[in-house]
């Protein structure tokens, strides 16, 4: 019998994307942060495995500036390559293939956004960039809406994860639609994560308790007033979220049920 | 020759290949991703690839994301 109560049932309560298999339920990203060796730190308090990361032109004027590989090691972290900042299917796919050659692997997330202001999706382009970028080779995590019908489209599409928002990003405002996500998760076959929106640990806790595989986070960390100490928080929520799942919530009942028996009163 | 590198035009002495340009620049190879006009070269080839004059070269790496 494991003993539930020292976390060790967590070692056999993995999840499986695209035939890599993880136990920690959180992935975070690296953006924002005052530095990368923050960055690093916040990854290990969250006990991440997988760190989203984003490709951009080297500086060319100063080659010398930190490097995110050389804190956020990618033989410690999965890279998760992210399209941030495409707007069309070709320049994901573009972006995605110089990923793929520096880092060599070809587990990607893919975010296609309409505009800047509310940086929600353009699900349209969303779908024909996961077109392109399956036929490319590619296996695909897809950051989309909260909409159950473009969910199912990605994924007969072959998405290998769906990662519906909880809200905007950034945003900090946390699950805004959980009869969506709730609809998503049941309908799905393959993982269904969380990715952004999440502004404090409960609204993580929150995600797991509706049956999410994971949950993907990079504002509510790295503009914490304590990043690392928020990291460990989130890693708490994670854990305490996807239990309290497993473990099935009681009913909720319109009225109270008394704890102590009523029977043999004085 | 002429190079627009990232989207600014440099000049250069010539240069034997990709690899030569890298190392110029002061770059680690095992740290980058570069397309040559628009079209990726694999780290294993830079040592194969020429540089042209008038090429327009990419070249990325990983930074912080979410």
């Amino acid at each position: 019998m494991e003993d539930t109560r020292t976390g060790a049932q967590d070692a056999q309560d993995t999840w499986t994307v695209a035939g890599r298999t993880f136990t920690s339920r959180l992935i975070v990203g690296t953006g924002k942060y005052k530095d990368y060796a923050t960055n690093a730190a916040a990854a290990e308090a969250a006990g991440a495995e997988i760190v989203t990361v984003a490709i951009r032109r080297v500086n060319l004027s100063d080659p010398s500036q930190p490097m995110l590989v050389d804190h956020v090691k990618p033989d410690r972290f999965t890279f998760l390559p992210n399209t941030a900042g495409c707007f069309t299917g070709e320049d994901a796919v573009r972006t995605l293939r110089l990923a793929r050659e520096a880092g060599g692997w070809n587990l990607v997330k893919l975010e296609v956004l309409s505009n800047t202001k509310h940086l929600l999706p353009d699900m349209e382009e969303t779908l024909r960039a996961l077109k392109l970028l399956i036929a490319d080779g590619f296996e695909v995590m897809v950051y989309c809406s909260d909409d159950p019908v473009y969910a199912q489209k990605l994924e007969e599409a072959g998405a290998a994860a769906i990662m519906p928002l909880g809200a905007p990003i950034g945003s900090g405002r946390g699950i805004q639609n959980m009869l969506n996500l709730a609809l998503i998760i049941e309908q799905a076959k393959v993982p269904v994560l969380v990715d952004a929106g999440v502004g404090t640990a409960s609204d993580a806790a929150v995600a797991m308790e509706l049956g999410c595989d994971a949950v993907l986070m990079n504002t509510a960390i790295a503009e914490a007033r304590d990043p690392i100490l928020m990291a460990s928080a989130m890693r708490h929520a994670v854990i305490a979220g996807r239990q309290a799942y497993l473990a099935g919530r009681m009913p909720k009942r319109m009225y109270a049920d008394p704890s102590s028996p009523l029977s043999g009163l004085i | 020759m002429k190079l627009t590198i990232n989207g600014e035009v440099q000049v250069f002495a010539p240069l034997p290949h990709l690899a030569a340009l890298v190392a110029h620049l002061g770059l680690d190879s095992r740290k980058v991703a570069i397309e040559r006009n628009l079209e990726i070269v694999p780290r294993s080839a830079y040592e194969q690839t020429p540089v042209a004059d008038g090429d327009q070269i990419e070249i990325v790496h990983f930074i912080g994301g979410g």
